[in-house]
């Protein structure tokens, strides 16, 4: 058992998981407590002491699938490690001849065990499908998303899920809004077949194998690893739970301001703090002062070449609009547009992201970026209202089409206002190669930062140190 | 009262009407086996503060609740000093000796007990639910680390105090804010998610006395499928509760457009997302 346990910590880790040494002594601790041979109860308590974050517990499912899926007892044989193939599994009676498959009679069978949620019968017609209809090689060093695929194309599951959805409504005329409970219901069922499927296929490529192998095909990029540039929408609706504490902890970072004596006298904690002197307020204490407002100008390359990225930066802007009492958002291709209100109080996400899509007047000429004139539009337009309280946060790759970058402008921004950061979500090796015009752009910006991963964004945030915002400062 | 096995804990929520999953039972379990604190993490109203409330009840403790919110600290958190009955003992004292008096007002007698130190210092075990712990600041945080590792309170002027009984400990957070490694290391993590519509129903039943089994299904299915839809904040279960409570009031046997076109305001707070639910439901759209 120890030797599973270790490997699977192991795996974790490599997953890119944040395991510490505690929490492997907890786990420890805490499996001794349990008992073992459940599964369900062996999976809560390794994940409620070994993963500490929403976001990891996906890493954590696959991993445990992989390690703890075919070990019929532990506690009597630890460590064991898989060396047959299917033979070894513990099997329905094991009689279904292959050479006469019954592909009817095991629809029919799913039909039924779909139908009357049996998810006994379900699980066991579940290894029969995998076993007659994935044809698994042994040895192939495939992660198994093949075998799925060709055991749902035999179950046709569109059917299937047809063939419910009639037998579920039955005669009656049901409403628009009562079939639509009833078509949720059979794609949660539909849903569960999938699983139980994608669980049979694992076990076996961990049988023939071995786990090590298998957690290593499936390891996927925790989500704050995901390239921005080439997220898919799932990683991004991922990475939307994400942003909302990382927003939070950007105004935090932005108020901050060195602790001043300005608030009012605070009586409670001055007659408290006079005891040490024997009741003489010698040492009076203050109020907090209310904190500091920041400014926040976001400007966001949204152009055909960034669409992953921006789509994740305006998911950013849109967070960070509830965050921030004076935001303003800029959208820019080849010029410059204002989209502030597009983010109002209470807009979802969808709607916004819409109206910026279709309503921003963001392309000028050709609809290729171009940094210089978007810029030199947003200085003539917008400039006279930056103030050395607002900090600008540009976001972009800087391909500028080899058109020309006009970096001064920056410096002008740079001038009048608190400061300008830059966010470039490619990775540093690439800038200022091909059209790439980063380093006009960086030698007048406060800052530019790398930020290709959520992870990156979030070491932004940590990191962050600006210029006071006070005008004294800037004269 | 102590369990057995996570079956016995289920069973003995479930006499005080909540309704556990697999994950909760364990981690409860597996919380007053190993005195470890309970991290309780989800999305509001799906019961975390609920499971703390349901905890006591069963086992017949007392419920010890700090809320957490911004700008909270030791004072109002761990202890205070008396000031007030200090400065009373300095006056009616003085032409006492200095060192005589500054060794009286630093005794137990003067400090003001706050939640956690009352938790520690109870004679009988307590349950300690301490709400929303993502509101504090996190320098605040570390002020209950001492709390959750060692049971224990350190008071320069008194030293250290511990707890004379172990009490179960419950932390929740809405997730608005990363909490630090270090609280995260020191606790059993627990993420409650919206219940799927079985149990979501079974909650229902057990909760809305009067309910209807069939009306119970409906519910949890409407339910499931405005969650699936975006918007800003999902219906959560204290809120199918209440629009049971209101359909039941309302002698509403069976759920169609109408209905919850006109009950929709009970399960959603903001009117971007009634307008879209009634939209999406109404029309019965398919994707």
């Amino acid at each position: 058992m120890l030797g599973v346990l270790t490997g699977f910590i192991e795996e974790l880790r490599e997953a890119g998981v944040p395991v510490s040494m505690v929490e492997v002594i907890d786990s420890m601790r805490a499996v001794e407590a349990i008992e073992i041979d459940n599964r369900t109860s062996l999976r809560e308590t390794l994940r409620a002491t070994l993963v500490k974050n929403l976001r990891h517990e996906r890493a954590f499912d696959t991993a445990f699938d992989v390690y703890f899926s075919l070990v019929p007892n532990m506690a009597s044989e630890p460590a064991q490690l898989p060396e047959t193939g299917d033979g070894r599994l513990e099997e329905p009676p094991d009689d279904q001849g292959s050479e006469e498959f019954d592909l009817d009679g095991l629809l029919q069978g799913l039909f039924e065990a779909l139908a009357d949620l049996d998810p006994d019968s379900l699980r066991n017609l579940a290894r029969t499908a995998v076993d007659q209809l994935a044809g698994m090689e042994p040895g192939r060093p495939v992660g198994g998303t093949y075998y799925l695929y060709r055991t749902l194309r035999r179950l046709e599951l569109q059917a299937m899920q047809e063939r419910l959805l009639a037998e579920l409504i039955g005669d009656d005329d049901l409403s628009d809004f009562d079939q639509r409970l009833v078509r949720e219901d059979v794609e949660a069922r539909i849903e569960q077949l999938r699983e139980e499927i994608q669980e049979e296929i694992r076990r076996r490529l961990v049988a023939d194998r071995g786990r090590e192998a298998v957690a290593r095909t499936l390891r996927r990029p925790l989500v704050e690893d995901v390239d921005l540039m080439h997220a898919t929408s799932n990683d991004l609706a991922d990475m939307e739970a994400a942003i909302g504490p990382l927003t939070r902890k950007l105004a935090a970072r932005l108020a901050r301001r060195r602790k001043k004596r300005t608030g009012r006298l605070d009586f409670r904690r001055t007659v408290r703090r006079s005891l040490a002197t024997g009741g003489v307020p010698v040492d009076p204490q203050f109020r907090h002062p209310r904190p500091h407002r920041p400014e926040v100008w976001l400007v966001c390359d949204i152009s055909g070449s960034m669409a992953t990225f921006s789509r994740f930066t305006l998911q950013f802007t849109h967070a960070m609009a509830t965050q921030f009492s004076k935001l303003r958002s800029f959208a820019f291709v080849d010029t410059v547009d204002e989209v502030t209100d597009f983010f109002g109080p209470g807009v979802d996400f969808g709607s916004a992201l819409k109206r910026v899509t279709t309503e921003a007047e963001v392309v000028w000429m050709d609809g290729h970026s171009d940094y210089g004139n978007s810029f030199e539009t947003f200085v003539s337009r917008y400039g006279s209202q930056l103030s050395p309280r607002a900090t600008v946060i540009i976001t972009g790759d800087a391909r500028n089409n080899y058109r020309p970058p006009r970096g001064k402008i920056i410096g002008e921004i740079a001038k009048s206002a608190r400061a300008v950061v830059w966010l470039n979500p490619e990775p540093m090796a690439y800038w200022d190669t091909g059209d790439s015009a980063m380093s006009h752009y960086s030698t007048h910006c406060t800052s530019v930062h790398e930020v290709r991963t959520l992870r990156q964004l979030e070491e932004f945030v940590e990191g962050l140190t600006l210029p006071a915002g006070t005008s004294a400062l800037k004269g | 009262m102590e369990f057995e096995s996570p079956q016995v804990v289920a069973d003995a929520l479930r006499s005080v009407e909540y309704l556990p999953n697999d994950r909760i039972a364990q981690v409860v379990f597996l919380a007053a086996r190993l005195d470890k604190p309970i991290l309780v993490e989800g999305p509001a109203g799906v019961g975390k503060t609920e499971l703390a409330k349901s905890l006591a009840r069963v086992m017949e403790r007392d419920l010890i609740r700090l809320q957490c919110y911004e700008g909270l600290d030791e004072s109002k958190a761990l202890y205070e000093w008396n000031y007030k009955k200090q400065l009373l003992r300095i006056q009616a004292d003085a032409d006492h000796d200095w060192g005589d008096i500054e060794h009286d007002i630093f005794s137990e007698d003067f400090l003001l007990a706050r939640p956690l130190l009352e938790a520690i210092r109870a004679e009988e075990p307590v349950i300690l639910l301490i709400d929303e712990v993502d509101r504090v600041e996190v320098e605040t945080e570390a002020l209950l680390l001492e709390i959750l590792s060692d049971f224990q309170v350190s008071i320069p002027e008194l030293g250290t105090i511990e707890a004379s009984t172990q009490p179960i400990v419950i932390l929740t957070s809405n997730n608005t804010r990363e909490l630090s490694e270090a609280l995260k290391r020191r606790c059993l993590f627990l993420h409650i998610d919206y219940p799927d519509p079985a149990r979501e129903q079974e909650i229902l039943t057990a909760r809305v006395p009067g309910l209807s089994e069939h009306l119970a299904a409906q519910i949890a299915k409407v339910a499931r499928s405005i969650r699936n839809l975006d918007l800003k904040k999902a219906p959560s279960v204290s809120e199918t509760i209440d629009w049971a409570r209101t359909l039941l009031a309302l002698s509403v046997e069976d759920v169609d457009e109408t209905v919850l076109g006109d009950t929709l305001h009970v399960l959603l707070k903001y009117q971007t997302d009634i307008e879209k639910t009634a939209k999406e439901l109404a029309s019965g759209v398919t994707d």
